[in-house]
């Protein structure tokens, strides 16, 4: 049984490209199915890639009944679409979707959906003994990746970073009340970021009360004038702001003014606009942590930068998994001669006990037993040892040599026997 | 007997403070071998400590020497509670180099061998020493918090914040108020062992000496810490220095003024 990859990605396609293939989860499952035929498949269809796997007796058939199904759904002609195709197959296609899985062929290394996506598709596919071990293996290269280097160190984004700066000031986030000002798109992915881990938007602020009402509206929390944000920073944990405005929203001496009224409480200020909302003067007041965009972009590119670190380590751990795939795999090709070497030999021994059977009534039934259980003993211990040599032999180049020789010198004939062991 | 279990102490809180050092360079599986490196050295400890009390048929710390053996076990046993928790392994830095070296101090000291029977009473010894000894574990564990806490707020200020979030150390907030609530337990610790000693000193006399007076600076030092707290808002940084300058005067009490006080 071969494995087979047939997709198309954000390496070589453009998004125009792509998202004429892209498979939506409710249809994956049935276009696995159809790639299946005889054999297994999987789709995997995310926003950078659109893959086919596919485990099947025949790889050039397979690849390309893969291709097809890619050009047909994109539409196009088939002349612009197959140089934009990669296929693989065996190890080199397991590799790849290890990488995939530990996030190693994302645009961001590393990132964490990729894992959920990986297990939706092999749930929602056709997988048989191939594709079944090839999948869960994956997902534990993913888990084990991210659990033994940091490749999935947080945070990613901009809007993550200024979450996990509040964390690291303020602690948990539940209860923590958030003052927003501006409606700006970052601003309001950090609010959203924010309130994910807990955070609560207790007072919004706007340059016109129509933006400060759809603020309201859209996030909850409390009107207040822009030139009152004053009055209600002792009751805020968190401000972010991201609005248009040219001149400075929060002066130092005002936040100065509010220190008092803290009661000693660490007040982290998040200020994404351009130009800055907030004096930056304020990040010199004791308790007050003012990150401005460039900070937390420079957090981001730390992390990314560890990231591409740690995707060293990461590497070397998919690559050991492929091996042993690929050790597995090659096992297949024996299994079936081991099979059949035994049942062979099983069959010779219970033949010969038949043809015997006349001379052996005279034994008693403790007798018989005995003579059943020495002459298993002795095929086994005949076995033992070339049963051994072939699934060594498997794991280099030389199992199909191995098992062909054994299926000659017994005679076996080519019936197979089930290839999972 | 008790050597041959200090040997085994000795080395796991060593093994644990070099894992630790390792795990701020490579977080992990250094990380959980300090943890377990803790765990093994205080439960050795803790047998050395038994088999010295069974071999004195008492209390047998009274001296320099014994009493710090005490007080490294208390400091490890207190940053056991909660210390071995991920976030707080980088504690372990400052936590474990400390106890290892105080351990090595003690065994020099003759503090770690066959125990001594005192000339106190075991109740006086366990009410006076023990409590003090124990506040004093709680001040070490409030200073390594304090100064982790001093070290990320010197990093969020300077906006180097990708070795606090790779080492996943705690929040200001968590370093604050566990700091704060050490301090809470142990305060009351000290003002009961202090009482002990007054009580004996009143009831059978003897002379008010060095250490005693430092001790009582000490008492003021983390008595003001915790009314600054309630009455002044003192949280953040203004508590950790305070609380780092009452750490001062604990290593002075214990380490530089024993002479003074025990005099058998």
């Amino acid at each position: 049984m071969r494995l087979v990859l047939v997709g198309i990605s954000h390496h070589r396609a453009p998004i125009e490209v792509r998202e004429l293939m892209a498979v939506p989860s409710d249809e994956a499952g049935d276009l696995a199915a159809g790639l299946a035929e005889n054999g297994e498949a999987v789709c995997l269809s995310t926003c950078n890639r659109t893959e086919l796997y596919v485990g099947d007796a025949s790889a050039p058939e397979a690849e390309e009944r893969c291709a097809s199904a890619l050009v047909a759904r994109s539409g196009l002609d088939r002349q612009i679409v197959l140089p934009l195709l990669y296929r693989l197959s065996d190890e080199a296609a397991a590799l790849h979707l290890f990488r995939v899985a530990a996030g190693l062929d994302s645009m961001v290394p590393g990132e964490t959906e990729i894992l959920g996506q990986v297990r939706a598709a092999y749930e929602a596919g056709a997988p048989g003994p191939l594709l079944d071990r090839v999948f869960r293996q994956a997902l534990h290269v993913g888990k084990k990746a991210r659990t033994d280097t940091a490749i999935g160190e947080s945070p990613a984004s901009v809007s993550s970073a200024a979450a996990t700066l509040a964390e690291q000031v303020l602690g948990d986030l539940s209860g923590t009340r958030v003052l927003l000002v501006g409606a700006g798109s970052t601003g309001g992915l950090a609010a959203r970021a924010l309130t994910a881990r807990g955070g609560e938007i207790a007072f919004v602020s706007s340059r016109t009360t129509e933006r400060a009402d759809a603020l309201a509206h859209r996030f909850g929390g409390q009107v207040v004038p822009l030139e009152e944000l004053e009055g209600v920073l002792d009751g805020v944990d968190v401000v972010v702001s991201a609005t248009g405005a040219p001149d400075t929203v929060l002066r130092h001496d005002q936040v100065s003014r509010t220190l008092g009224s803290r009661r000693g409480r660490p007040l982290f200020l998040i200020d994404i606009a351009v130009p800055r909302d907030l004096d930056p003067r304020i990040h010199e007041l004791e308790g007050c942590y003012l990150y401005d965009i460039d900070d937390l972009q420079g957090v981001v590119d730390a992390t990314l930068e560890g990231r591409r670190r740690e995707a060293v380590r990461a590497e070397a751990i998919v690559a050991e998994e492929a091996a042993r795939f690929r050790d597995w795999q090659a096992s297949l090709e024996v299994v079936p001669a081991i099979a059949s070497l035994r049942a062979r030999a099983e069959e010779i021994r219970a033949g010969e006990l038949a043809r015997a059977e006349g001379r052996l009534q005279e034994l008693s039934a403790s007798e018989r037993r005995a003579v059943e259980s020495v002459t298993a003993q002795i095929v086994n211990k005949l076995l033992h040892l070339p049963t051994v040599r072939l699934k060594e032999a498997a794991a280099g180049a030389e199992g199909p040599l191995y098992a062909s020789t054994v299926r000659h010198l017994f005679g076996l004939g080519d019936d197979h026997a089930p290839q999972d062991r | 007997m008790a050597e041959l279990l200090f040997w085994p102490a000795l080395i796991a809180y060593g093994e644990a403070a070099v894992a630790y050092i390792g795990n701020v360079k490579r977080p992990g599986r250094l990380g959980t071998a300090a943890t377990w490196g803790v765990r093994l050295g205080w439960l050795a400890q803790s047998a050395l400590l038994v088999a010295q009390a069974v071999r004195a048929e008492g209390f047998p710390w009274g001296t320099w020497a014994g009493s710090l053996n005490l007080f490294v076990w208390l400091v490890v046993g207190a940053y056991l509670v909660w210390g071995c928790r991920t976030p707080f392994r980088l504690l372990g830095l400052l936590v474990m180099p400390f106890a290892a070296a105080l351990l090595l101090l003690a065994w020099a000291g003759g503090g770690a061998g066959e125990g001594e029977p005192s000339r106190y009473s075991d109740l006086f010894l366990v009410l006076h020493v023990g409590l003090v000894l124990a506040a004093f574990a709680g001040f070490t564990l409030a200073a390594a918090l304090s100064g982790l806490y001093l070290w990320q707020d010197r990093m969020l200020k300077r906006r180097e914040t990708s070795t606090i979030l790779r080492l996943r150390v705690p929040s200001l907030a968590a370093l604050d108020s566990i700091a704060a609530r050490t301090i809470t337990v142990a305060l009351p610790a000290l003002t009961l062992g202090i009482a002990a000693g007054a009580a004996r000193i009143l009831g059978q006399g003897g002379g008010f000496d060095a250490l005693m007076a430092f001790t009582l600076v000490t008492w003021v030092l983390y008595g003001a810490y915790l009314l600054l707290r309630v009455t002044a808002d003192w949280r953040g940084r203004r508590a950790a220095v305070l609380a780092l300058l009452g750490f001062a005067l604990v290593v002075l009490v214990r380490v530089a003024l024993p002479a003074t006080h025990f005099a058998g």
